[in-house]
């Protein structure tokens, strides 16, 4: 059970994730081939598909659906065989530009407000005592539980009466709604484990419980907000189910993956249109991911329940 | 949970003025709260900027209330929580923090759950009875497979996807280059459920026989002599095709959860057992395997979770086509296709309900682990 508590004790402290190799101690680095040919195997198995429709996305449209995209390693360095072209129609003709400027409006307030509101929340239920903290604080864990399917039909109805379907507003308040109790949740397991020391000094020399969150709290909360808001982003930018419900496919608000869900269903055969369009939507969460990827291990280390 | 510290009580030397200036503060927060709302909610207001510019605006709008507006109301309610007596201050000002999270989630989660299981029963046709809705969903041959269908994704892809994650975690742990290894398994965990269903419609893709495939698969299935397969229309293939497309993108976190807890492992466990002879992998399976259960079952449980509720997946590969639908996709499709939101909530209960045992089994594993909720 120790090794458990090492590798999952971490967890909700958000902190001691070490990325780097410090294999099954005692073991040395094994020189097998048969290991390392292993996981060159795996390795270049679950590359090949992504690999395929970048290489895809950037043959004319002839060589696609003529010949396989594999077929460029016979002559890899012959750079007349690539082509831009595919990338300019999308984004202009399919309209996958303004897809991914509503992708952009949508995600970034939708991963912001969410934090916001958490984080009072998350400093609230481990810092204070209340009446019915406990039960309310109960609740919030409980809603991990429950699919958001479960709320799509009354909030669809309750958007109509309101005129929300179809707005980005309604969609930013939906992804804060959905996201707020992982929020909650990752926050309070790691504000909660802050020392108690700092708030009793911090109180003694006068500070209110509020600016104990703005100068304590949040800045040193920082590694817990991060990994929680790349996750939110990375979901938030990902998700066709929620977009496609109250956003809807009107080219004005459709963001990235619904436009390329409709480009599936409209030109299912024009493979050099669906993978430039499939890269397009892509790029934004690889550079978010490759760039920032420490944070989020630690995100995933700490919970990965959602909505 | 935290320990909660009182305060001292903060001495408002209270003159009126100071009241009066944090009073009409507040009011000038709501009200600008209330206008860039209005502002959010208007089309008319922002179409005379041109789509592009107007759709910024209300991006900077809409951050500036949610996160602006969100501070000033927590500050200025603050400040007034602090003009009352201390006592009502310290129990009121908790729930300054808590309560417009609350208020959120539910208008969001608790009050349309609790909508949608009294609309599964209420919402049938004249003279039915409470059960119709469930009645039609047990008795629609179709949904029966889609249900089948979820059982089969429960079943092979958390297993598939644990099995690649665990092999790859307990080989990688012993290669130089570890991390860059990783990230080849880990990169398809960002990408999209629309992006891979398109990366996977085209390793897939079908082409009569003779003519060249440009599917790789089967590619490589014709360079061996077989015959092209349609992946995504062959009955029962085309359901495990839509597994593997989930397998491939929740591997990376199957291997980072256990390559963390595989690294946990006391190094004098590992040792003992190699100085009682056994070799690197009975070692893995008779020592480390055992320790790291626990997230083993995190792992199963999450990815489970996950399966119950795939959409994207199978909404932009097949639609449910070819016997493939899965019960997330066949609700979406009740409600925009045959607006028949009745029938919709009923399918969201059952799959609220089939969430749930595994929900609990995964907290339970987790409180074991110390992550106490």
């Amino acid at each position: 059970m120790t090794a458990e508590t090492a590798s999952a004790g971490a967890a909700p402290s958000l902190a001691n994730v070490s990325q780097d190799a410090t294999r099954v101690p005692g073991e040395p680095k094994s020189r097998s081939w048969l290991v390392r040919a292993l996981v060159l195997v795996i390795a270049v198995a679950w590359t090949v598909p992504t690999a395929g429709l970048l290489i895809s996305s950037l043959r004319p449209e002839v060589d696609v659906s003529g010949t396989g995209w594999w077929t460029i390693f016979a002559h890899p360095f012959e750079l007349t065989q690539f082509t831009v072209a595919n990338y300019e129609r999308v984004l202009t003709a399919e309209g996958l530009f303004g897809a991914f400027i509503n992708s952009l409006i949508v995600t970034i307030p939708a991963t912001v407000i969410p934090i916001t509101l958490a984080a009072f929340a998350a400093y609230g239920f481990a810092w204070t005592r209340f009446r019915g903290r406990s039960f309310l604080f109960a609740i919030v864990v409980g809603l991990l539980v429950v699919p958001l399917q479960m709320s799509l039909v009354p909030l669809l109805r309750l958007y109509g009466n309101y005129d929300l379907v179809g707005t980005f507003v309604g969609v930013w308040l939906a992804h804060t709604g959905f996201g707020l109790p992982l929020a909650i949740y990752l926050l309070y397991n790691y504000i909660s484990q802050l020392p108690k020391d700092i708030f009793e000094s911090a109180y003694i020399d006068g500070a209110t419980p509020f600016t104990a969150f703005t100068r304590l709290v949040l800045p040193l909360s920082f590694p817990a907000i991060a990994s929680f808001a790349i996750f939110q982003f990375l979901w938030v930018w990902n998700d066709l189910l929620v977009s496609l419900v109250f956003l809807g496919t009107n080219p004005d608000v459709a963001v990235l993956t619904a436009r390329v869900s409709q480009l599936v269903g409209s030109r299912g055969a024009a493979w050099h249109l669906l993978t430039a369009g499939a890269f397009v939507s892509m790029v934004v969460p690889l550079i978010v991911f490759l760039a920032l990827q420490r944070f989020f291990v630690r995100g995933l280390l700490a919970g990965s329940v959602k909505g | 949970m935290a320990g909660a510290l009182e305060p001292q009580a903060q001495v408002n030397s209270g003159s009126g003025w100071l009241i009066l200036r944090d009073l009409v503060l507040a009011a000038v927060v709501v009200i600008l709260i209330w206008l860039g709302l209005g502002i959010l909610r208007s089309e008319t207001m922002l179409s005379g900027l041109g789509p592009f510019v107007g759709k910024l605006v209300q991006a900077l709008v809409a951050l500036a209330v949610g996160v602006v507006g969100i501070w000033a109301l927590f500050i200025v309610v603050n400040s007034l929580v602090e003009y009352l007596p201390a006592r009502a201050t310290n129990a009121i000002r908790p729930f300054v923090f808590v309560l417009p999270a609350i208020a959120v989630v539910s208008l969001y989660l608790v009050f349309p759950a609790v909508g949608t299981i009294i609309q599964s029963f209420t919402e049938v046709p004249e003279g039915e009875g409470l059960l119709y809705n469930y009645a039609q969903a047990f008795s629609d041959p179709k949904l029966l497979l889609a249900l089948r269908n979820n059982a089969i994704w429960l079943v092979l892809a958390p297993a598939g996807a644990l099995l690649i994650g665990l092999t790859f975690a307990g080989l990688v742990d012993r290669i130089k280059r570890e991390a860059l290894a990783k990230i080849f398994i880990f990169l398809p965990l960002c990408i999209s459920g629309a992006g891979a269903a398109v990366i996977w419609r085209f390793v897939y893709e079908w082409r009569p026989p003779g003519r060249p495939q440009i599917g790789i698969l089967n590619a490589i299935v014709t360079l061996f002599g077989g015959d092209p397969i349609p992946w995504l229309q062959e009955i029962p293939t085309n359901t495990l095709a839509l597994v593997v497309v989930m397998i491939w993108l929740q591997a990376g976190f199957a291997m980072v959860i256990l390559s963390a807890a595989i690294k946990g492992v006391p190094t004098e466990l590992v040792e003992a057992a190699r100085i009682d002879g056994a070799g690197e992998f009975q070692t893995f399976v008779r020592v480390v395997l055992p320790s790291i259960r626990g997230s083993m079952i995190t792992v199963f449980t999450t990815i489970a979770i996950a399966v119950l509720k795939v959409f994207d997946i199978v909404y932009v590969t097949t639609n449910g086509n070819f016997d493939t639908d899965v019960i997330a996709n066949r609700m979406f499709n009740e409600m925009f296709r045959f607006r028949n939101f009745g029938f919709a909530t009923a399918l969201a209960v059952i799959l609220f309900l089939a969430v749930v045992p595994i929900m609990v089994v995964n907290v339970r594993n987790l409180r074991q682990q110390g992550i106490g909720v």
